[in-house]
């Protein structure tokens, strides 16, 4: 293709370019002309030799003499005294050799001629021979059955590999889990992390609490419950809060509570400020407002945090009246489906 | 309900309400109030006026007359005293310039002034009391338990050991490193500025006091050196830059420089 | 008599004919400058992370079975965490050396990650990928990516609350990928986030696929380096046919085998005094704790970034089904840009430069003005990036609202690399004029003579030929040229289209440049006098516009 790109140069009198001078002469290090500079540079790289070898000893001395102990200062002690012996055993050899190859041996710079990489048209004639010999010899070109047997074989096998591997590597491909967590109604609402259940007259406005279901910890995988079923309580002046058409009965008297799980990946939204009610993720700063069905103000995030309706048991005790009404945490393809 | 109804017109049914209505009051003010919120009563009538005078020379061109509130400042009524000792106490309040939020500066009062103020303030309605000194007494709270506490409560605003945090709009959470057991205590109890308020449903006195516990023994000296800040990988790897391959970097440069 | 070093020889060489080899490369030439160590610091810290990461497997375990906490540090006494966590802090604080291993390691593996991207960038910005070393340029593109793999998946074996967010990210992210995204998170975690399968697979990606093939590219690397012999910096006496510098033996051995333990020494003095990712202070993984500061290490910041920068409106829903575009672009679209441009630039410049010679001597920057602002621009926003990824830090620590940082860095994502590159573009080429200026005109000497006639000029000091070499060696490379659409007979060839989107291509690259001097411009300007402006040396000619010149593109010898 390029070679009808034009190609052409100018000429002109004088040479195009310049000469290239040559190496520029060598300019000798003191050491070179002056033996006891040399020997100074010899008794560096000793000494430089020798701060190891001190510092390997420290090192031990250290892993003996200095057990990490009980508290941080113990620990720390221990650290800097092992790890400032460890680096005194590197540098010192890191250094001394360093300085040897710098001031001992030659700085004559040598030149060494390069050969183009690519092999000889000989060369290249023998190889295209060789392949051609082999491939008539196999006659792999007239065998076309032949050769889809082999191309068709070679590409299954590894399906023996990888559909057992894929069958297990998902455990139960169940991926529908996702739309739902173990809020149900009349589970009670339990302080994170020491399980308390909460009482409706205990919340008081402009307090945040981190809640999970009641009885989270007997289920098979409390982890896996807890990454979705994970909620903030808030209370709010009702004065303040803006209720949204058909969740009138969601809330206990100012008490609304929202999915803890981010709408953009799914961090924690726990960073709550209490005049503006507004809820941060501190991972990407996506700002929902409470007061407002913690629609989005701010961030990477789009939709607001999933409302869970709660109300109060006959024992005052805030409960769940119902799971989420949509899949939880980040969006995902079928998560409307 | 129908005993209610049935009995609704005996004689002693005005008796009976308004022992049911002193009974759920008392509840509701126990409930709302720490144990030992009765500041009210056992502060001298002295102390409450003195502290009425320091607020009429100091508080109440923002915060009212009355400490009612204006446009400038909210209502302190039933704020409480512990309310007040966070803010004097911290040096928030007064206030000096309008900003994103009220900052720490020098304490602008000594101890009986602050005790004075809060006092007055605490007279004016019921609210939060300074906690005692056992209350907040490091030494007999869990620090493990005040750990995940921490963590769960407190850490998203003011980082994992208390080093602090942004907030939205130039707000912040503030380093928790300096601040007192008292001031960490009531800080919980009241929500200040922006931070939300912790009350017994989800912290009770005693998790308040294993929170407390945990937060004083940070920022001090970490096992693996020097804490650069406790502030997390950035500032990890802003170093790793600087520091590691600064060094690395002028090694190599002294490695290709000719020798003289 | 031979000697027990002379009899061993001789054992090896009769059973491998290792003798051969030994006489190749004893002598081998390195050139020898500080930027070639760049890609040695990568290497001697690989080692260090193979070292340390060795003494921690010996007491790491990767498990997420739930155990409860019985040991020295106060604030985790009786917590619940998985072995993983546990086995973590008992490296840590109960064997000895085993914080030092573990700090030496994150250290190591910071600054694995930072000397791999500035040995890249000097690789870059010097022209060392063209040919015959582009497969490299792709190889070590590679070792880039799986670095990166090793980074996040080492990052994450502890099982704390920080890596674990960081693993939640990372969920939320593939979970957008459209029609596979929820099984891509099964496949990943096993089943539902976070599951009990996620850290011992982690560790096997960790210890043994990701190193093993780290290795094996390094080896492969280092190989074709040998292969195609080191490039090296202009000057006299230094050509694309041969190679000026020091012997491998004794030379190159020790200042290279010094500078390991150098590197690893360095690394040894940040773990002794620095502390790195103390896991005690964030706790094992939880779903519901998160703390302030929650980023990932540096080298993945700039996804975090970009997720912090992305408006969140772009997430819509079509035919029932929802795509996230305000996390498929900033995790997916922009490190898809970033590393395609890199991974590809070779092939791309080598297309618009029509070049198809071996490429020994390095560019100077200043002398290929397209490429280093581009790679300016690069940098430029991938800082931008990493700024935003840092943007609850800088809205702490200098006093600034975190909306308007992130409104601010929006803008500058876009503009910045912008103005980095017209910047950088002139500043090249501004030095390009200041070399012509330099060999035209010599060093200014500082002395004002006055001439019989009262005329003042200033003496200027001619360059001597060290001097001025390495100012005009470089080829002065022009745009392509389309030839005619019809060729000699009015038959429209085929190609036209495609050599004009060429040309179009390569004038964008090279249309503004400076030209070297020729001998025959200074040859001019000698005897005009120092101070008569040439006509080689005028701006309006120096920036030929392109279709002016023609090029020699194809010295391949066919």
């Amino acid at each position: 293709m390029s070679d009808d790109l034009e190609l052409a140069s100018t000429s002109q009198a004088q040479p195009d370019r310049f000469e290239d001078p040559g190496l520029p002469p060598h300019t000798p290090r003191r050491g070179d002309l002056d033996p006891k500079a040399n020997k100074v540079s010899e008794r560096i790289v000793v000494a430089l030799f020798t701060i190891s070898i001190l510092g390997t000893i420290a090192m031990i001395a250290a892993y003996f003499a200095l057990p990490p102990g009980q508290t941080a200062a113990t620990m720390q002690r221990s650290n800097l005294a092992m790890g400032l012996g460890l680096a005194f055993a590197l540098l010192g050899i890191g250094t001394g050799a360093v300085h040897w190859a710098k001031s001992l041996m030659s700085d004559h710079e040598v030149s060494e001629q390069r050969h183009e990489l690519r092999s000889s048209d000989e060369v290249r004639a023998e190889a295209v021979a060789a392949l051609k010999e082999g491939a008539e010899d196999s006659a792999i070109g007239r065998r076309t059955v032949l050769k889809g047997a082999v191309a068709t074989s070679l590409a299954l096998f590894p399906l023996t590999i990888a559909v057992p591997l894929i069958g297990n590597v998902g455990g139960d491909w169940d991926v529908a889990k996702f739309k739902h967590t173990m809020w149900k109604k009349g589970t009670r609402l339990t302080t994170d992390p020491l399980g308390r259940p909460i009482k409706a007259a205990d919340v008081t406005i402009g307090s945040i609490t981190s809640v999970m279901p009641e009885g989270i910890e007997q289920t098979a995988h409390p982890l896996d419950e807890k990454a979705k079923a994970v909620v903030v309580l808030l209370r709010l002046d009702p004065r303040d809060l803006k209720i949204q058409p058909g969740r009138e009965d969601w809330q206990y008297d100012g008490i609304v509570a929202y999915s803890k799980i981010c709408t953009h990946v799914g961090c924690p939204v726990a960073l709550y400020e209490q005049q503006t009610h507004h809820l941060l993720c501190p991972c990407h700063q996506s700002t929902f407002d409470v007061a407002d069905g913690a629609k989005v103000v701010f961030g990477p995030a789009k939709r607001a945090l999933p409302q869970l309706p709660i109300t109060v048991d006959s024992d005052g005790y805030l409960v769940a009246s119902s799971d989420f009404t949509e899949p939880v945490g980040p969006s995902f393809w079928e998560r409307l489906r | 309900m129908s005993w209610f109804a049935a009995h609704r017109h005996d004689r002693r049914a005005p008796l009976f309400l308004l022992l049911l209505a002193l009974l759920t009051t008392g509840g509701v003010y126990a409930l709302l109030v720490p144990p030992t919120a009765s500041a009210a009563s056992t502060t001298s009538t002295d102390e409450i006026s003195a502290g009425q005078k320091l607020f009429t020379a100091n508080c109440a061109t923002c915060h009212g007359p009355g400490a009612t509130g204006t446009a400038a400042a909210p209502s302190l009524v039933g704020v409480g005293a512990a309310a007040v000792d966070f803010q004097v106490g911290t040096g928030r309040m007064p206030a000096q310039m309008s900003g994103p939020q009220v900052q720490v500066k020098p304490v602008q009062f000594d101890a009986d002034q602050i005790a004075q103020l809060a006092a007055y303030v605490a007279s004016l309605g019921p609210g939060p009391s300074i906690p005692t000194a056992e209350q907040v007494d490091p030494a007999k709270g869990d620090p493990a338990t005040g750990m995940a506490l921490f963590r769960t409560n407190c850490a998203q605003c003011h980082n994992a050991v208390g080093a602090g945090g942004s907030l939205s709009q130039g707000k912040f959470a503030p380093n928790l490193w300096q601040t007192t057991p008292t001031h960490l205590y009531e800080a919980m109890l009241t929500g200040p500025q922006s931070m939300p308020v912790f009350n017994q449903a989800t912290l009770t006195s005693e998790e308040k006091r294993d929170i407390i516990a945990f937060v004083t023994k940070q920022g001090g000296e970490q096992p693996g050196g020097l804490s650069l800040g406790s502030l997390g990988p950035v500032s990890e790897g802003l170093w790793a830059w600087v520091i590691g391959l600064g060094a690395l970097l002028g090694a190599a440069v002294w490695i290709g420089a000719k020798s003289s | 008599m031979t000697s027990p070093a002379a009899a061993t020889a001789d054992y090896l060489d009769q059973r491998t004919g290792i003798g051969g080899a030994v006489k190749e490369f004893a002598r081998k030439v390195f050139p020898d400058h500080w930027s070639f160590l760049l890609g040695e610091i990568a290497l001697y810290s690989f080692v260090t992370l193979l070292i340390s990461g060795t003494f921690l497997t010996m007491f790491f375990v990767p498990s997420m079975t739930e155990v409860t906490y019985h040991g020295p540090w106060a604030s985790l006494q009786g917590t619940r965490m998985s072995e993983a966590f546990a086995s973590t802090l008992r490296l840590s604080f109960e064997v000895r050396g085993g914080l030092l291993m573990r700090q030496v390691h994150h250290w190591a593996a910071l600054i694995f990650m930072a000397s791999i991207v500035t040995h890249m960038m000097r690789v870059f910005f010097t022209g060392a990928f063209r040919k015959p070393r582009e497969l490299n340029w792709v190889v070590g593109f590679t070792l880039l990516l799986l670095g990166l793999a090793a980074g996040f998946s080492g990052y994450s074996l502890p099982d704390d609350v920080l890596s674990g967010n960081g693993l939640r990210i990372s969920d939320g992210v593939l979970r957008a990928v459209p029609i596979i995204g929820t099984y891509g998170s099964y496949f990943l975690f096993g089943g539902e986030f976070p599951g009990e399968a996620l850290i011992p697979r982690l560790f096997t990606v960790h210890i043994l696929l990701v190193p093993g093939l780290i290795l094996a590219l390094v080896g492969l690397h280092l190989f074709m380096v040998v292969l195609a012999k080191h490039t090296q910096y202009p000057g006299s006496g230094r050509s694309d046919r041969n190679v000026v510098g020091f012997p491998l033996f004794p030379v190159y051995v020790a200042k290279a085998g010094g500078f390991f333990f150098m590197v690893f020494g360095v690394i040894a003095l940040m773990a002794a005094t620095m502390q790195i990712n103390p896991v005690w202070n964030y706790g094992p993984y939880d779903p519901s704790p998160v703390s302030a500061g929650s980023q990932p290490d540096w080298y993945m910041l700039f996804l975090d970034g970009a997720l912090r920068l992305m408006p969140g409106g772009a997430e819509f829903v079509v035919g029932g089904f929802t795509v996230p575009l305000n996390i498929l672009i900033p995790a997916m679209v922009v490190p898809g840009v970033l590393f395609g441009v890199l991974a590809t630039y070779p092939f791309i410049e080598a297309y618009a430069t029509g070049d198809r010679r071996e490429h020994h001597v390095l560019d100077r920057p200043r002398n290929r003005p397209f490429r280093t602002a581009l790679g300016v621009s690069l940098l430029v926003a991938f800082f931008v990036l990493v700024l935003a990824g840092s943007n609850d830090l800088i809205a702490t620590h200098f006093h600034l609202s975190i909306n308007d940082i992130t409104w601010v860095l929006r803008f500058a994502l876009f503009l910045a690399p912008a103005a980095a590159f017209v910047v950088t573009k002139r500043m090249c080429l501004a030095l390009q004029r200041r070399d012509r200026e330099l060999v035209l005109h010599g060093h200014e000497h500082a002395t004002i003579l006055r001439t019989q006639s009262g005329e003042y000029i200033e003496v200027h000091q001619p360059l001597n030929e060290h001097e001025r070499w390495i100012r005009v060696q470089h080829d002065p490379i022009r745009p392509l040229q389309v030839a005619p659409a019809q060729d000699s007979r009015g038959v429209r060839r085929k190609g036209y289209a495609a050599d004009v989107r060429r040309a179009k291509l390569s004038r964008l690259f090279y249309a503004d440049r400076v030209e070297p001097v020729t001998p025959a411009e200074l040859a001019a300007a000698h005897s005009h006098g120092e101070h008569d402006a040439l006509p080689g040396a005028t701006a309006q000619h120096e920036l030929v516009p392109g279709g002016h010149g023609a090029l020699v593109a194809d010295e391949d010898g066919h």
